[in-house]
């Protein structure tokens, strides 16, 4: 029995140990996918910053109006920006190929972002935070999480405009580069983010703000996530004392078994 | 004349107007249910027997509800599963039981075969019941990696690239033969509809028949034990083995009670946690199959990562493939590399455990290895294991024998 137990302890153990180090660390998001407050907000800050560029084309304005306790006025006043139909999901009015032409790349689509990433909605929050300006890259921004990434930082009037602080990477005896502590921006190590230019948020009110563009995302990724852990507590109590009434049933039929 | 119940009265009314024209259905139900004698003292591991058809059962139920949103299309399949998994009323739920059904099959089948291997449920005279086991698991195989590129997300698609080409290995016919599989030149829209084709038909009428002539065979000979012994050679007067017991209703009752426990964290799984942190979906599926940006790392889902590891330990592909066929290919054999005078590793010897646990060590350390992003050390280490692997059934007939056997008991003893 003891031998049973350990194989599966190691047989579900041995793939959670792993987890690829990024090269640059994600910070948590902290947000909470049953703060509707938050999501509400979220969505707004989506619709004014993302959804101009970006669509989400597997979500449906319904859907957010159902699912973050929106009338249909609501949604289709202030969130839907594109004179879209209640009915359809957030496209965008740009064709892939101008996109391209325009930004370089056709921005991708946002619906299942936060499902593609193992850092999840950490790691949108993390980027959201990490843009720096770089006159050496053609739209003057840059993210070292997603390094010459052609997207200009669209909240920097809230952020302000930050620059990158780093330092030399460390070298060990035989000349081959260390590890960087907090993470890699270029071939140099992070050390700090400098604000050059406050904006309109302080840097807790903006963290605030991108935690729950964070949260909208994660849940645009997976809208069934709220009814999912609404009915399964009931599911697994309702199993957890069937298996007990079958327990007590097996212990009644097997009495007679020495 | 006494009153008779009208129910059971037309209970037993349909029943004998059935036995009358079918009189061997009866026969057939004493014989593998009310009748079916089962040694008393199974203990946890023989729960996974059941589980795995509860499991089947569950992935033809859901999977047939995903057919019916589905569409094997490269460009409309990935959109079809969000499309179930957003706008279908509990198509979510749908998809995750199948999905944490596929991943739960494998946990369930590979305790299953272990059990097999620690009380020696392969040996004379249950060889069928372990061959046709073993044919299940292959084809198992093949319907887990088929159904797991319909989703056609990047490591379907890339996954499917590198598990088809490994034919290309083949001598002389392989570049045509992957070719004829993915009908087309590469992983196609031909190749999704086909693999759907054989996921949805092909594979799950073979794998019933399979499991059929499984527990027909298990029922010719009976069922083994954690003891090992032979419930049959001691009988009472009527005739039962001492130690067996009717499989209904107490193997019926036990089984319901092993199954509300595994349906309790199989639902935990499906409400709580279904990508399991990425074991069961996986992040890079939920991008769209792109066929001009390859993944960084490509790897199989959990459950072929022990063989994926024996692949990549192998630095030629085609001795790879070699080496990846045979180590699913050597388990039919394994009746007949065991020399042990026992079954049970109960009364085998130290050295036989010890070979055993090193063996769960080495497939396990296997299954890490496939995990990971291959590194020199990683793949050394997967080569020792690999070779472990092997060597555990190529000298089995030789350290089977060795050491100081206890002796079997006549009867089966009670543990728990």
């Amino acid at each position: 029995m003891t031998k049973f137990f350990a194989t599966m302890a190691l047989a579900l153990a041995a793939p959670v140990a792993f987890g690829a180090a990024g090269k640059f660390p994600t910070e948590a998001a902290a947000n909470n996918i049953g703060d509707q407050a938050s999501l509400q907000r979220g969505a707004a800050l989506f619709m004014n910053y993302c959804a101009s560029c970006h669509s989400a084309e597997m979500i449906r304005f319904s859907r957010i109006a159902r699912d973050l306790g929106l009338s249909e006025e609501q949604v289709m006043k202030n969130l839907n920006l594109v004179g879209a139909k209640f009915q359809d999901t957030l496209q965008v009015a740009m064709t892939r190929e101008d996109a391209a032409t325009w930004l370089g790349a056709a921005p991708p689509d946002l619906t299942l972002t936060a499902r593609a990433k193992h850092e999840g909605a950490d790691w949108i929050y993390t980027y959201l935070k990490s843009f720096y300006v770089d006159e050496a890259r053609p739209i003057g921004w840059n993210n070292p999480l997603l390094p010459g990434a052609s997207m200009p930082h669209v909240l920097w009037e809230y952020q302000g405009v930050q620059r990158v602080v780093t330092e030399p990477r460390q070298k060990d005896a035989q000349g081959r580069d260390l590890p960087c502590r907090k993470g890699e921006v270029g071939n140099a190590c992070f050390v700090r983010f400098e604000i050059a230019q406050p904006g309109l948020m302080d840097p807790e009110e903006y963290s605030v703000a991108i935690r729950d563009i964070s949260n909208f995302m994660e849940y645009i990724a997976e809208p069934a996530v709220m009814e999912r852990r609404r009915w399964g507590i009931w599911v697994v109590l309702f199993l957890a004392f069937f298996t007990f009434l079958a327990w007590l049933l097996k212990a009644e039929y097997w009495r007679d078994v020495h | 004349m006494a009153a008779v119940n009208p129910v059971s009265g037309a209970i037993a009314g349909v029943q004998k107007w059935i036995n009358d024209r079918a009189p061997g259905l009866d026969a057939a139900y004493r014989k593998h249910i009310s009748e079916y004698m089962a040694p008393k003292n199974f203990n946890l591991w023989y729960f996974f027997g059941s589980l795995a058809m509860l499991v089947l059962v569950n992935q033809i139920v859901t999977g047939i509800f995903l057919t019916m949103h589905y569409k094997p299309s490269a460009t409309e399949a990935f959109h079809s599963v969000e499309y179930l998994m957003r706008d279908v009323d509990w198509g979510w739920l749908i998809r995750y039981m199948h999905s944490t059904g596929a991943s739960f099959f494998f946990i369930v089948v590979y305790l299953h075969m272990y059990r097999a291997l620690i009380y020696g449920s392969y040996q004379k005279p249950r060889e069928l019941v372990w061959v046709i086991g073993v044919a299940i698991f292959l084809v198992l195989m093949a319907e887990a990696f088929l159904g797991y590129v319909l989703p056609w997300g990047q490591m379907s698609f890339w996954g499917a690239q590198v598990i088809t080409s490994l034919f290309g290995a083949i001598p002389f016919v392989g570049e045509s033969l992957v070719e004829w599989i993915r009908g087309d030149y590469v992983i196609a829209d031909a190749t999704l509809n086909r693999f759907f084709a054989l996921h949805v038909i092909a594979l799950p009428l073979v794998l019933l028949l399979l499991v059929v002539l499984h527990l027909g065979a298990l029922h010719e000979v009976g069922s083994n034990n954690p003891d090992g012994v032979d419930i049959k050679k001691h009988k009472g007067p009527d005739g039962r083995p001492l130690d067996g017991i009717p499989f209904h209703p107490y193997y019926t009752i036990k089984d319901l009670f092993g199954a509300g426990f595994f349906l309790t964290l199989f639902f935990f799984v499906i409400f709580f946690a279904p990508l399991f942190g990425g074991k069961f979906l996986e992040y890079d599926n939920f991008i769209p199959a792109n066929p001009m940006v390859t993944p960084e790392h490509i790897k199989p889902v959990w459950y072929f990562t022990p063989y994926y590891a024996m692949l990549r330990a192998v630095p030629d592909k085609l001795g790879g493939v070699i080496v990846m066929g045979s180590a699913v290919l050597i388990l039919f054999v394994l009746p007949w590399l065991d020399r042990a005078p026992v079954r049970s590793h109960r009364y085998r010897p130290l050295l036989a455990k010890l070979i055993l646990a090193g063996f769960v060590v080495a497939f396990v350390y296997l299954g890490y290895a496939g995990y990971q992003p291959a590194s020199p050390g990683l793949t050394l280490l997967a080569q020792i294991a690999t070779v472990y692997y092997f060597a555990f059934f190529i000298f089995m007939p030789w350290w089977s024998k060795l050491g100081h056997f206890k002796p079997v008991p006549e009867r089966v003893t009670m543990h728990d």
